[in-house]
């Protein structure tokens, strides 16, 4: 099992989430994040005074995947995701030691 | 009419503030404003109504109206409580505009005192000066229609002087500050509009053509005050900003006020535009002084003030109102040299006797809450409740 975890930008979310869709993938988790990369922040100015703001605000896209899927989910969120503009954000592809559906107890691959 | 439109401003000033402060000090603002019109209009009825207008003093009042008594006497156009309740939220709203300089930092215990002997010492005496017809101000000949000297310049320099005293927000300079929530800022700037119609049509003290030229001088002022801020905001910073469109139309709102309803024709336009590009301009002060007038009231108050109230030494037409011409008029320069004494002498006195009461109270209870009070907010610190709630 693995978790793919994808930063991307948050108006690119909706085709993220199609494309996955249309791969089989059943579920995803999403949360709205904050942080810099080498997009920097950007300034807002009020009244005259400008302010840094360093975290810019990030879409992060959660997916737990049986290993042999892992691949293609990666590039598929990959391309859906790619503007080719700076602060596309990044995928990364972690291990999963062990996963469990609440409702039936089914583990491994089942609980995906 | 014109009192409840009038009191309707402080809160509408609330939200304009609030939304401009970091959300943790917003009910401490909304606090301090409404605060204002308890204790103000308390004051006001006990004592400030009798030092502004009983007897015939040219700089003090006396006690014959003091409770309200007798203010059924009072001759003029309106019933003589009409005046006292109009006058009444004049009072309120003017300590209300120092809560803007003053903002996430000042101990709510302290701002009841403060606020409470600046109406009844700096306040009601200047009114008297400007508003009451044997005030050395008025008697002088110099025209303030709605408070241009007596409310905004008043309260401006009066901040300014708190300020001093009261030093600069923790991180000031170094963190950014941004306002919390600019839609409640856009929603206190059209409370404020609204009310300002009552403010300086009301001061015609009648239903009369003079209250119908104040209703449309108001009116425009805010609106080229508005667009003056925005024209030079989008060339300075390359975007005209909700927040800038607001600080505008406050900066025309508070230029036109002394001149509300003497002036006619298209002077109302030019000074609403020259307020707000000239308190635009007047941002950079600030910075250069390194003062934490955390929400310009020094810019848009003061400086909006003092423009208004000089304009109308050039603009005063007494074909519109009154019997005094300015230069542009054909009056020379006597009533822009009364202006300028008149403005003086406010800022004289209202920047003395204040900072001599901000530093009574820093030495004694404290102006200022703990750093780590400052640190939580003001909401938690001061009034143990939390704006927002999730």
């Amino acid at each position: 099992m693995k978790l793919i975890t994808a930063i991307i930008k948050p108006f690119k979310l909706d085709d993220v989430k199609n494309a996955l869709k249309a791969v089989g993938v059943t579920g995803i988790t999403v949360e709205e994040v904050r942080g810099f990369g080498r997009q920097g922040g950007h300034t807002e100015t009020y009244r005259g005074a400008e302010y840094q703001i360093d975290f810019v605000p990030k879409v992060c896209v959660r997916v737990v995947i049986d290993e042999a899927q892992a691949d293609e989910v990666v590039d598929t969120i990959a391309s859906a995701a790619a503007t080719g503009k700076i602060g596309d954000g990044k995928i990364w592809v972690t291990a999963v030691e062990r996963i469990v559906r609440i409702r039936t107890g089914e583990e491994g691959s089942d609980a995906v | 009419m014109a009192t409840a439109l009038v009191l309707f401003m402080t809160p509408g000033l609330a939200f304009f503030y609030g939304g401009m402060v970091r959300s943790k000090n917003m009910l401490g603002m909304l606090m301090q404003n409404i605060f204002a019109m308890g204790l103000i209009s308390t004051i006001w009825a006990i004592i400030g109504f009798s030092i502004a207008f009983g007897g015939t003093g040219a700089f003090f009042g006396n006690f014959d109206f003091a409770w309200l008594s007798d203010v059924a006497t009072l001759d003029g156009n309106i019933p003589g409580m009409a005046f006292v309740a109009f006058q009444m939220m004049f009072a309120v709203i003017t300590p209300a505009l120092i809560t803007g300089a003053t903002a996430d930092r000042l101990k709510f215990g302290s701002y009841a005192v403060l606020i409470g002997i600046w109406s009844i010492i700096v306040y009601a005496p200047v009114a008297r000066w400007v508003f009451n017809e044997n005030g050395w101000i008025f008697e002088m000949g110099a025209l303030d229609f709605a408070g241009g000297t007596a409310i905004h310049i008043n309260a401006g320099v009066a901040a300014l002087a708190v300020v001093l005293v009261i030093g600069s927000r923790r991180g000031h300079g170094t963190e950014a500050m941004p306002p919390h929530n600019l839609p409640f800022t856009m929603l206190g700037t059209g409370i404020l509009w609204f009310g300002w119609i009552g403010f300086n049509a009301g001061s015609a003290l009648a239903a009369n053509g003079v209250a119908a030229q104040a209703v449309v001088n108001t009116h425009l002022a805010a609106a080229t005050g508005m667009l003056g801020w925005l024209v030079v905001e989008r060339i300075k910073t390359g975007h005209a900003t909700t927040l800038g469109a607001a600080s505008g139309a406050v900066a025309g709102l508070v230029a036109i006020t002394p001149a509300a309803g003497f002036v006619g024709g298209v002077a109302p336009m030019i000074i609403g535009a020259i307020a707000g590009i000239g308190c635009f301009a007047a941002l950079g002060i600030k910075a250069k002084m390194n003062w934490d007038d955390s929400l310009d009231v020094i810019a848009v108050h003061l400086v909006g003030g003092l423009i208004g109230t000089m304009l109308l030494g050039l603009f005063a037409d007494a074909a519109v109102n009154g019997d005094t011409d300015g230069l542009f008029f054909g009056g020379g320069v006597e009533l822009l040299k009364d202006q300028a004494i008149a403005a003086l002498a406010v800022m004289a006195f209202s920047f003395t006797v204040t900072f001599a009461l901000a530093q009574g109270i820093s030495r004694t209870m404290g102006l200022r809450v703990s750093e780590e009070d400052e640190y939580v907010g003001l909401d938690q610190s001061q009034h143990a409740e939390s704006a927002y709630t999730s």
